[in-house]
C-alpha cells in the first residue's frame, strides 16, 4: 500500500460496465514525510475521497478486495483516508 | 517475502469497513545486509510489530491472508518479526576481484554456414 495525493479526476465515458458508477481519482503518490514521489495512478475511489486528501492506495489484485469492486476490471483502488503520519 | 524495518505509523479513521482495528505501519524495505533498498510503504500488522523492530513483510494477495476469513482489501502485511539474521554472502569487492578483465577476442567469428536448401533460388 501507498500514500498518495489525490490530485485530479478522470471521466470516461466509454468503459468496461463493471466500472460504471466508480469514482476514479488521479493519484500522485507521496513519501510518509510528505515530499511527492515519481509517477501517477488512476485509482478507484472506495470512501470518498477528494482532490487535495491524503489516501492510502492499495495495487494489485487486492484493490479487487475493495468496497464494490469484486469482479470488476480494477488493479488500484483508494482504501482510506489519511489522518496522521507519525514517523519515528 | 522481504525484510523491512518499522519507521513510523499511520492513522486513517475513514477507511474499509474490514479494516477496522488493523494497525498500520510505514516500512522501510531493506537489503539481506539491513542497508535501505527502495521506498517506503504502508504495510497492515498481523504480528505486533512495533517502531523499529525489523520485520518481514509479503506482498500481493496473500497479504490479505493472515486475516483470514476477513479479507480486508490489503497487499503489503507484516507477517513477522526477526528474531536472527544469518547471512553468507560474498562481499562485493571480492566478487569484483573474481571476475577475470576481459581480454581482446583475437580468433575471428566463425562464417555462417550455408544450408542446403536454406534459401530457394527462382530462376528469373
Amino acid at each position: 500500500m501507498i500514500l498518495a495525493r489525490v490530485v485530479g479526476t478522470v471521466v470516461a465515458t466509454r468503459k468496461d460496465p463493471r466500472l460504471e458508477g466508480k469514482k476514479l481519482l488521479i493519484l500522485k503518490p507521496v513519501s510518509p514525510d510528505g515530499q511527492d514521489e515519481n509517477g501517477y495512478v488512476v485509482s478507484v475511489d472506495t470512501v470518498g475521497s477528494g482532490v487535495g486528501e491524503r489516501v492510502i492506495a492499495v495495487s494489485g489484485s487486492s484493490a479487487r478486495l475493495a468496497e464494490g469492486c469484486k469482479d470488476t476490471p480494477v488493479d488500484n483502488a483508494i482504501i482510506g483516508i489519511v489522518d496522521e503520519v507519525h514517523l519515528d | 517475502m522481504y525484510l523491512g524495518r518499522v519507521v513510523g505509523s499511520v492513522w486513517a479513521t475513514i477507511k474499509n469497513a474490514s479494516m477496522t482495528g488493523c494497525r498500520m505501519l510505514v516500512v522501510q524495505p531493506l537489503t539481506p545486509e539491513l542497508r535501505n533498498t527502495g521506498k517506503r510503504l504502508i504495510c497492515t500488522d498481523s504480528t505486533g510489530a512495533g517502531a523499529g523492530e525489523l520485520v518481514y513483510w509479503v506482498r500481493g494477495k496473500e497479504a490479505s491472508f493472515p486475516f483470514h476469513p476477513a479479507e480486508p482489501p490489503v497487499d503489503t502485511t507484516v507477517v513477522g518479526i526477526v528474531d536472527e539474521l544469518h547471512v553468507n554472502r560474498t562481499p562485493l569487492a571480492e566478487v569484483a576481484a573474481a571476475i577475470p578483465v576481459p581480454v581482446e577476442v583475437q580468433a575471428k567469428a566463425p562464417a555462417p554456414v550455408h544450408r542446403k536448401g536454406s534459401r530457394k533460388v527462382q530462376a528469373c
